[in-house]
């Protein structure tokens, strides 16, 4: 079966068994860090999208685990302080954490349970692409995923400033930073990410961005049905939307889902330091470059004069005299 | 040469052969500005300026990434900027401890700022005669003190592989913002640094052997070269 899909649609079904060419290529990017001259795509990719639907999920972690097995990586074996996150946060080797939260709901005076899925939500308008100062290091590509590209990095660090998640770790071992790359090296050939494949309840599904608003839909429409009034789809404006979205049951208050951003977008003081500090700074310093150069070349310069000379000459004739005579 | 006796200043030094701040009977005559211990620092500190603004630049706009080749790479650019700061950092601080004192502002520095315009045209004969250092090289002088305290406090704050910890996200924003902008202020105040020692002929003499001519010092110093002459800090022929 020839393969003429350009994105997968799902993660459930197998993948082709015959080699594929990478369908994400250098023609596919839409925005490449540090790199304003960027030729234009000649083709649009279908958006793809991760729906994760937090009131599905059981907090199996098969999903943490599909990861670190799909993408190698080795998490130190972490350490039982008293809840379930584990590890405490995301880090160089864990591009996905289950963060647990327990909440009262004052409404119903019940205990929710919260699980969120942590990880990158590949944004459209991406706070971490903006920031980095190293060609190439951050790449965009026009199906919506966001990648590192580790050989380009330089572990700035300035990645994680600029993300209004809190997403990218630089590694201690190799100071380059990582993330969920949305399984894009399974995209490209047809698959879906790691962590939908391996989900028991299909709390997270995989496929077009146009499909998950859709299937995204029906479950709100259950929630509602449910009793749950502020059911809703994350998909946040501030950031041009993202690339992994989430159902939530009490979707008008994101932040009691272990501190989900409730108006993300990529800070001002960010936007300030990578836009107006630039353009401001080089100007200036390259008019002042250019004056002086000028003025170098071109003005007069201070010169002592030779009568000058004479008359400390005499100041210290002067000064000697007075101190013989003494 | 006696020990001079009756001079104006109470505290008669015995002028230090080759010593700082004394007058080369000559002729030509010529005038010590610095040891060679303040010399070496100020190389240092040079040196590291130089090196933090190209490994720097390099990092805050794309068109000048390249310089991170004269680096070895951006890795290497990234990991070495902050502690050629830190050796920036404290070559200044000696340097500041030894120089404060004679970049306090007096009142020559009001009347020397207020005619500008003849400081610019070189009529220097119209401003009031000067100690060692005029307004505006006290102005070079308490713009960089100040700058690199910014510099290594905002960079410490930016500086993820140590201190990435230490201050929370927004703060390290805001802490990038400012190391950016005093970057640009302090490479300014670098230029006009630069510009004004060559401008001023002559001057470049007093870091490379650490002596400027008496006419240079006459001109542009008279207070400092009388001072010395008054001491009686005056070497004989060498
Ligand atoms: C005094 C101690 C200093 C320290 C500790 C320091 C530290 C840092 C750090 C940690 C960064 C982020 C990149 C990296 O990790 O290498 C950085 C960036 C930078 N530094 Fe420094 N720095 C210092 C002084 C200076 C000076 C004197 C200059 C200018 C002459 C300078 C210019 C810059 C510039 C232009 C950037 C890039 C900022 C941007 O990307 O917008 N730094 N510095
Ligand atoms: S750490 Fe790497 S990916 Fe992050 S901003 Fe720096 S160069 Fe870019
Ligand atoms: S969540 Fe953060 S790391 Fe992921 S694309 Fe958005 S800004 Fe980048
Ligand atoms: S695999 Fe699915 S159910 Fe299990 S923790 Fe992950 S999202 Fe939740």
């Amino acid at each position: 079966m020839a393969n003429t899909m350009d994105s997968p649609r799902t993660a459930v079904s197998n993948p082709p068994v015959q080699p594929m060419e990478t369908n994400l290529t250098q023609r596919d990017l839409i925005r490449r860090s540090a790199t304003s001259e960027l030729p234009q795509p000649e083709r649009q990719l279908t958006p793809v999208a991760k729906l994760i639907d937090v009131s599905k999920c059981i907090g199996c972690k098969a999903c943490q685990s599909a990861c670190v097995e799909w993408n190698d990586t080795n998490p130190v074996i972490g350490e039982n302080v008293g809840y379930y996150t584990n590890p405490h946060d995301l880090t160089a080797d864990m591009f996905t954490l289950m963060r647990f939260t327990e909440w009262v709901n004052p409404e119903t005076d019940n205990l929710e349970w919260l699980i969120r899925k942590d990880g990158c939500m590949h944004c459209a308008d991406p706070g971490c692409l903006k920031a980095c100062p190293a060609p190439g290091a951050i790449v965009q590509y026009s199906n919506g995923i966001v990648d590192f590209v580790h050989d380009n990095c330089i572990g700035c660090g300035y990645c994680v400033k600029g993300c209004p998640f809190n997403i990218p770790r630089i590694s201690k071992a190799d100071h380059r930073a990582y993330k969920c790359t949305l399984c894009s090296d399974r995209v490209a050939v047809g698959q879906g990410p790691a962590c939908a494949k391996a989900c028991p309840t299909q709390a997270i599904v995989f496929g077009t961005k146009e499909d998950m608003k859709k299937h995204a839909e029906g479950r709100i429409a259950d929630l509602k049905s449910r009793g749950y009034a502020n059911a809703g789809l994350y998909d946040p404006p501030g950031v041009g939307g993202t690339h992994v979205m989430y159902v939530l049951h009490h979707n008008d208050k994101p932040q009691i889902y272990a501190d989900l951003p409730v108006d993300p977008k990529i800070s001002a003081v960010v936007q300030t330091w990578k836009g107006a500090t630039k353009y401001a700074g080089l100007a200036v310093m390259g008019l002042a470059a250019a004056g002086t150069i000028l003025h170098g070349l071109f003005g007069n310069a201070n010169r002592v004069s030779k009568h000058e000379e004479e008359e400390a000459q005499e100041a210290v004739d002067h000064a000697e005299k007075r101190v013989e005579d003494a | 040469m006696s020990t001079p006796a009756n001079t104006a200043s109470a505290k008669v030094t015995p002028a230090k052969v080759g010593g700082e701040d004394t007058i080369r009977r000559g002729p030509p005559v010529e005038v010590v500005r610095y040891g060679p211990g303040k010399r070496i620092n100020h190389w240092i500190t040079a040196i590291s300026l130089i090196l933090l603004l190209i490994s720097g630049l390099a990092m805050f706009h794309p068109s000048l990434f390249f310089l991170t080749e004269l680096f070895g790479g951006g890795q290497t650019t990234r990991w070495i900027h902050p502690w050629i700061g830190v050796v920036l950092f404290f070559s200044f601080f000696i340097l500041f401890a030894q120089l404060w004192k004679l970049n306090l502002p007096n009142r020559d520095d009001v009347q020397w700022a207020s005619q500008i315009g003849d400081v610019v045209a070189g009529n220097e004969e119209k401003l009031p005669e000067l100690g060692k250092y005029n307004a505006g090289q006290k102005f070079i002088f308490w713009g960089m003190a100040s700058l690199i305290i910014v510099l290594i406090v905002t960079g410490i704050m930016a500086w993820e592989q140590y201190f990435g910890q230490l201050t929370s996200i927004p703060t390290q924003r805001i802490a990038l913002l400012v190391h950016s902008l005093a970057a640009v202020a302090i490479i300014l105040i670098f230029m006009l640094h630069v510009y004004a020692a060559i401008w001023t002929r002559g001057t470049i003499s007093a870091m490379t052997r650490g002596t400027v001519t008496g006419g240079w010092a006459w001109r542009h110093h008279r207070k400092w070269f009388k001072d010395m002459a008054g001491r009686g800090r005056i070497d004989p022929a060498e």
